[in-house]
């Protein structure tokens, strides 16, 4: 029994001369949920049609569920996905969509109901699919991707077209399968949303891995901010010489400073300010959002 | 390989399609074989391409069948239709990573579409051959046709080669419209390159080259059909055709199996 669920090397994808995909290297773990984030054009979806057998690496190899990926009838079976958004045909109801899926793939079909059921289209399921909304339609990709009960699920961008409401119960029904054993590997614009749910993430720039990890060690690798505010905002700028005395950098926004350095040294700091007799009205260490990381990681370097 | 062509079945049996494809096949039928009988006295002839089928030729053990193999073009049509939009569908509505994700067998895929929509070409000759063969005693008496002939033993074995050939007929449309549709991923422009090529270009040749229906697939595919003919002999017809789709199918299956699935 494989460890990984999946375990990708050095696996690259050219189109003709352009570099699609570099010399990606991760591994995500069974039974936990990762991240897979990137901007636009990145090479996150060539990577999930890689690893689904729909196109064929340039170089590099890689294994889904202990299977390599050049022989992915050993492996797809156990797999769900959902990639580049839903595709259905439009003149079937999305029960008969999804029971089409369930035959090609020698699943029951009995499934189908409850699968409706459990992403909120039970009501619509006998509703032609060309007359659903994108939510909709987005939800019933996600009961195709669960059709085969799998040990793991690729998604990509599953909350795409959802109301608020609906990014929550995706968020939930995932955070469950993931707590019932299902592998989640999940690509997704919503990095708020990818903070909240991933255990690990997956960071691409430009076709290469520039992070494969724990989220929360991506996080603290990056320096924390203390927020400060003084009972008098005159005394935000000598506040700010007191931080570059003891050397940290900071500036000021608005009525409060914003001050890099360690969560511990917030004590410090408010020591410091006290004994030049400015009485700080808040203190706030915050670590940096995984969006603020992601737009410092991703920026193009000139 | 059974799972592909039972899911591909589900597809093919919706009402919409089932039913308007039948409703078009009894249409093209039905009026094949009454202006056969309808025009039987006309000087403009009863049949393709303004041929006159007599009064006593039809009245033999085979008369049963002749309207039944003059629609086999028609009933070829449909089936080129159906054959290349249900392929090349898969590709503009984005639905082939969905199917090769729960059958990653390529080839397995395209065989077992193919069989399914074999099967549902089958019941359109088997309707198309109850209507034409319905309509043939029907209007046998207002075209006083003599139908003693029809129920030898001679009328049966002509009716079972008649309906072997127009269903070999029906497949070698449907086939080219499967790799039409396979090539260009794109119903509109598989079904108007082939419905344009046989109906249009093929004539066009076929007036200004002599013989050209000998090599003609269009032809050669209504040759088959009518177990042969002026054109090409059953032999040279079925040898030539195989030829063809034997290519067509060989490439099609290197392309869909190499082909990177990007949409």
């Amino acid at each position: 029994m494989p460890t990984l669920a999946l375990s990708v090397s050095d696996l690259s994808k050219n189109y003709g001369g352009q570099r699609a995909v570099s010399h990606a290297t991760f591994e995500v773990p069974f039974g936990t949920i990762c991240g897979f984030v990137g901007p636009n054009g990145s090479g996150k979806t060539t990577t999930l049609r890689m690893l689904l057998g729909l196109i064929t690496p340039t170089g590099g190899n890689a294994q889904v569920l202990g299977e390599p990926i050049s022989h992915p009838e050993r492996y797809l079976d156990r797999v769900g996905a959902m990639i580049e958004g839903p595709a259905f045909y439009p003149a079937l109801s999305g029960a008969e969509n999804l029971k089409f899926l369930a035959t090609l793939g020698g699943l029951s079909t009995d499934r189908v109901q409850g699968l409706l059921e459990r992403v909120g289209l039970g009501d619509r399921a006998k509703s032609k699919y060309k007359t659903y909304s994108l939510g909709m339609k987005q939800r019933l990709g996600i009961a195709a991707a669960l059709l085969p009960n799998p040990q793991l699920l690729l998604l990509d961008e599953p909350t795409n077209g959802l109301d608020p409401a609906g990014i929550q119960e995706i968020r939930e029904l995932l955070r469950s399968l993931a707590d019932e054993g299902t592998t989640v590997f999940l690509s997704s614009h919503l990095l708020s949303e990818i903070e909240m749910i991933s255990d690990s993430l997956v960071m691409l720039r430009n076709g290469e891995v520039i992070f494969a990890g724990r989220t929360q060690d991506l996080l603290l690798r990056q320096q924390p901010t203390i927020l400060a505010k003084s009972a008098d905002p005159k005394d935000l700028p000598r506040l700010l010489e007191i931080a570059q005395n003891a050397g940290h950098e900071g500036s000021i926004h608005g009525d409060v400073a914003h001050i890099l350095g360690p969560t511990e040294w917030a004590v410090t700091l408010n020591k410091l300010a006290f004994d030049s007799g400015i009485i700080l009205a808040q203190l706030a260490p915050v670590l940096p959002t995984l969006e603020e990381t992601f737009f410092e990681m991703t920026e193009e370097i000139p | 390989m059974i799972h592909v062509i039972l899911a591909e079945w589900r597809k093919l049996r919706r009402p919409t399609l089932f039913l308007g494809s039948m409703a078009a096949v009894i249409a093209v039928t039905a009026l094949v074989t009454s202006l056969l009988f309808l025009l039987i006295d006309s000087a403009q002839g009863n049949s393709r391409e303004g041929q006159i089928v007599t009064r006593a030729s039809l009245g033999l053990p085979h008369g049963i069948t002749v309207g039944f193999s003059g629609s086999a073009g028609l009933l070829g049509l449909v089936a080129l239709c159906v054959f290349a939009s249900q392929t090349a569908q898969e590709y503009t509505y984005g639905t082939l990573r969905n199917l090769l994700v729960r059958q990653p067998r390529r080839l397995t895929l395209l065989l077992g579409k193919f069989l399914a929509m074999n099967l549902f070409a089958l019941i359109s000759v088997i309707f198309s051959a109850i209507v034409s063969v319905s309509l043939a005693y029907a209007l046998s008496g207002k075209a006083r046709v003599s139908t003693a002939a029809w129920s030898t033993t001679d009328a049966r074995v002509s009716l079972m080669h008649t309906f072997i050939n127009v269903f070999i007929s029906v497949i070698a449309f449907g086939t080219i419209g499967m790799i039409l549709g396979l090539l260009l991923r794109s119903p509109i422009s598989s079904i108007s390159i082939g419905v344009g090529w046989l109906l249009v270009v093929e004539s066009l040749i076929a007036v200004t080259v002599k013989k050209s229906g000998k090599w003609m697939p269009g032809q050669l595919i209504n040759s088959i059909a009518a177990g042969g003919d002026f054109n090409a002999n059953y032999s040279h017809a079925v040898l030539v055709l195989s030829a063809y789709l034997t290519v067509g199918v060989i490439v099609v299956s290197v392309l869909f199996r190499r082909r990177d699935v990007s949409n």
